[in-house]
């Protein structure tokens, strides 16, 4: 039991890493990621809803009727959307404003849905928030990573403060939307050679 | 006129898509094919025209009334959810060929979060009806531009050589980048 808790664990940090391993969630990584601070605070935000949301969907699996099951997995998650929305329109109001409908749009998020449907509806609870917290890491890390390289090379900072020095003429075109979608296929394909090596 | 810009500005220099990244699951899902793309466009255009609607009135005539808004998130997607259900029935019920060619599409639209995305957009620039409906259609009329023009120029991968760690999504989303670069030149149009 305790192995395979550490194991559903660190699955979601490589072997199932989203978005790269599964591609899935992909508006909020590309909308989020101007900046190392913006993709940090959603990684954070998705995580906490893809706990919660799998624990609860786990202790309901034997309630929810079959047919009826991806609705009820929509209202368990927009509830914690819901809560997540709130409370950091209450605690971090800037993290709120710069991340805008993105925060509501969690519910859509295919990671988190995707979760309830092949893991958290048919696993135990310990299994399922272990499942939950393991994936929810892997995307707050992929988040910062985009998000810090788009930083670094768009803006010359990370965090806010500046790295690149003075004479560093920074690239625009990483901060905005097509440098979202290159950097995210570079990354990608990056991955896949990496993976290539390691199993050969 | 202001229609005629809120249109352009929609379509090119805000493309949903491309621009305000909403709704890329189904663009990198099913853009293999161009019949699939254009089967997807037309669920979207009708889905997302409707459920804007529908999410703008209940927003105004029962949210804010209740001061309810902050139900907005879970009001919003239950409606959604079940307005693509009723649609598909109808559709099944009374338009067969309808049905068929937007079929397997219309369940995918649930979680297509620039559904959600205009409906909550319609909200937070407190459009009037007429401007909500316009930005709706216009927006949904880029979203199947971005996904047939993407579509179109994915079908040529299939005889294109392609480094075998590339293929697949990572060429998929470099595409969709440069795509998005040209249609930053549409920016300052209006």
């Amino acid at each position: 039991m305790e192995g395979s808790l550490v194991q559903e664990f660190k699955k979601g940090l490589w072997e199932e890493i989203p978005p790269f391993r599964l591609v899935l969630g992909l508006c909020p990584v590309l909308a989020v990621t101007k900046a190392a601070d913006t993709g940090l605070g959603m990684g954070i935000a998705a995580t906490f809803v893809l706990v919660f949301s799998n624990v609860i969907v786990s202790l309901l699996r034997n309630v929810i009727p079959n047919k009826v099951r991806i609705a009820c997995y929509i209202v368990v998650i927009a509830t914690f959307v819901v809560v997540t929305e709130l409370v950091m329109q209450a605690y971090t109001y800037p993290l709120y404003e710069a991340l805008g409908i993105f925060i509501p749009l969690i519910v859509v998020n295919c990671i988190i849905l995707g979760r309830a449907e092949a893991f958290a509806g048919k696993n135990p609870v310990l299994l399922s928030a272990a499942d939950g917290l393991g994936i929810g890491l892997g995307f707050t890390l992929s988040l910062t990573l985009l998000g810090s390289l788009r930083e670094v090379f768009g803006e010359g900072t990370l965090f806010g403060h500046p790295v690149m020095g003075a004479s560093f003429e920074p690239f625009t075109f990483m901060v905005q939307a097509p440098g979202a979608f290159v950097c995210l296929g570079i990354l990608l394909g990056l991955m896949n050679i990496v993976e290539t090596i390691r199993t050969r | 006129m202001e229609f005629l810009t809120l249109t352009i500005s929609a379509i090119f220099i805000s493309n949903i898509l491309l621009m305000q990244y909403l709704g890329n699951c189904p663009f990198l899902g099913v853009s293999k094919k161009m019949d699939t793309a254009v089967g997807m466009s037309g669920a979207v255009i009708f889905v997302m025209t409707l459920a804007a609607m529908i999410t703008w009135v209940v927003h105004h005539k029962v949210l804010v009334p209740y001061r309810l808004e902050y139900l907005q998130t879970i009001v919003f997607i239950l409606v959604i959810a079940t307005l693509v259900q009723f649609i598909e029935l109808f559709l099944k019920k009374s338009i067969p060929p309808l049905y068929r060619s937007l079929g397997i599409f219309l369940p995918l639209i649930t979680t297509n979060c620039a559904v959600l995305g205009v409906a909550l957009l319609n909200i937070k620039k407190d459009y009037d009806f007429s401007h909500m409906v316009v930005f709706s259609v216009t927006s949904a009329l880029g979203f199947s531009l971005a996904l047939v023009l993407f579509a179109g120029i994915r079908e040529k991968f299939e005889t294109a050589r392609i480094p075998g760690t590339y293929q697949g999504t990572a060429i998929g989303l470099i595409t969709a980048g440069l795509m998005a670069l040209a249609f930053l030149g549409f920016t300052g149009m209006v």
